[in-house]
């Protein structure tokens, strides 16, 4: 026996048939519980919170678009997580999440950015403005196409699992650029109200903020689980010649043997 | 062709030759090689410069010849042009050497791959960046650009595009082993460009409204060390995944 610096559930789960069977199970409840949550959290936020002083219920759409932007950026940050564990320790199952992080990233992005344009319309009276903040979202949108484009152009998924591994922690450097843009220029986008750390300094009413932090918590978890299924299928493609991906299709091993590894 | 290189970095005994006089004679033999190699090819070297003149010579036929307009937009539409004009270039710039083998030789030879992909980065940059930047006078005198933000823009320019050429080097690390990558690498490069494009036009806004512009300058001068120490490193391991199969 090697010596081992991880505990052994983690080599138990790196590896791809227990992890397709771990997800399964775990992904219905947090599926569950991730619509539960957006149903209480979307209650909160669209019928229960008042109006605000200011924007009367335009601002409501904070419910969609600030748990999406937290999203677009905490699923970059896994992204490039799993895209360094698969560069540095090659495991196959870090490259599929890696990979299977891109797609979701873009879409919570490509709603952040969608929702912002359509309160932006009667707030500031326009779609679109090139604003620091708005800019840098729209850059890591077209960061995630990359990786997606990237991987899709090898014949080799593990090698384009690489390759765009790389790319991913080569584009984090415009994480800091988003979250603390609106602090570094002086933009048109309203500043933080929500601060984790300290929560005295947060500027929004606490019949808002709830709602908000149980949309953010259904969104990670529709995160997860939505991860967990695309993983799932990614894996059962990638290992579509394995042993055990037969077992589960078929139960029979087929003659041909055609199946790409 | 493909022979010169061999006999430049390909043989073994040229290699052992090269371990002996270390990491300075290699980086030399490698630029001599690609000068040669681009030499031997010097009508490709004016594709670039050709595509800047013509995109340049639109620009007033598109947008009406009115001078103080040309003027105000100049500084900015020759910052893109040069961008665009680069991208052609970037994406061979590691594919004839991962087709014929010589990455594989880089990779077995004793100097550093970062070291000899910042190598290729400057004999890239010279060959088909340096003549775009030599002929701004003439782009600027065609969209009359003011005679005052010239020396603005070359200097941003001459910070901009060796910061550029570095990070499409890693990219076209990544995309050389791909199957396609023409419309790819632009859509990796446009995330990693914009901070670049946003530095070089404030300088040369500011400079064309007589305010102070040193600081965007210097923002791109801190980038461009931050990318010469780091993008060969990342560009080193992207050709690894290239290379391997």
């Amino acid at each position: 026996m090697s010596r081992s610096y991880l505990p052994h559930w983690m080599h138990w789960l790196g590896s791809p048939p227990n992890f397709y069977r771990f997800a399964g199970v775990l992904r219905p409840w947090l599926m569950a519980v991730a619509l539960i949550g957006a149903v209480v959290g979307l209650y909160g936020g669209l019928v229960l919170a008042p109006p605000d002083y200011q924007q009367g219920d335009a601002y409501r759409i904070i419910f969609i678009h600030v748990p999406s932007a937290w999203m677009s950026l905490f699923i970059y940050a896994t992204m490039a997580v799993a895209g360094l564990v698969a560069l540095v320790w090659r495991v196959k199952l870090a490259e599929v999440i890696a990979m299977e992080c891109a797609p979701i990233g873009a879409a919570f992005t490509l709603v952040t950015l969608v929702t912002g344009s359509l309160w932006g319309k009667p707030m500031w009276g326009t779609w679109w403005t090139w604003d620091a903040r708005l800019t840098s979202e729209l850059v890591l949108l077209f960061l995630y196409l990359g990786v997606i484009g990237l991987y899709n152009a090898f014949e080799d998924h593990r090698r384009g699992a690489r390759a765009a591994s790389l790319l991913a922690l080569v584009g984090i450097v415009n994480l800091p650029i988003v979250h603390y843009s609106v602090q570094w220029w002086n933009t048109l986008h309203q500043g933080t109200t929500v601060n984790f750390l300290d929560p005295a300094r947060s500027s929004i009413a606490p019949s808002m903020l709830w709602p908000l932090l149980v949309m953010a918590l259904a969104t990670h978890l529709y995160f997860f689980a939505s991860l967990l299924g695309r993983a799932r299928t990614g894996l059962l493609s990638l290992e579509s010649g394995k042993q055990w991906v037969r077992a589960l299709v078929g139960g029979q091993p087929t003659q041909t043997t055609g199946a790409p590894t | 062709m493909a022979s010169t290189a061999q006999s430049i970095l390909g043989g073994a005994s040229v290699v052992t030759t090269a371990e002996r006089a270390g990491s300075f004679a290699a980086c030399r033999a490698l630029l001599r090689r690609d000068f040669v190699l681009a030499w031997r090819r010097r009508g490709e070297l004016f594709l670039p410069l050709l595509y800047a003149v013509i995109v340049a010579a639109l620009f007033p036929f598109a947008l009406g010849p009115d001078p103080e307009l040309l003027a105000r937009i100049a500084g900015g539409v020759l910052l893109v042009i040069v961008v665009l004009a680069m991208l052609p270039a970037l994406e061979s710039m590691f594919r004839a050497d991962l087709d014929d083998g010589t990455l594989e030789q880089w990779l077995l030879a004793p100097q550093p791959l970062a070291l000899l992909a910042l190598t290729r980065v400057i004999a890239h940059w010279l060959m088909t960046v340096l003549p775009l930047i030599v002929v701004m006078p003439l782009l600027g005198a065609l969209l009359n650009l003011p005679v005052k933000v010239l020396p603005v823009l070359i200097v941003a320019l001459l910070l901009a595009t060796p910061l550029l050429a570095l990070l499409g080097s890693v990219l076209s690390a990544l995309a050389a082993g791909a199957r396609r990558s023409g419309i790819l690498l632009a859509l990796m490069l446009l995330p990693l460009a914009v901070p670049v494009v946003i530095f070089a036009a404030g300088a040369v806004a500011a400079a064309q409204s007589g305010m102070p512009f040193i600081a965007p300058l210097m923002w791109l001068a801190a980038a461009l060390i931050l990318a010469i120490v780091l993008a060969p490193l990342a560009c080193a391991a992207a050709l690894r995944i290239a290379v391997e199969t």
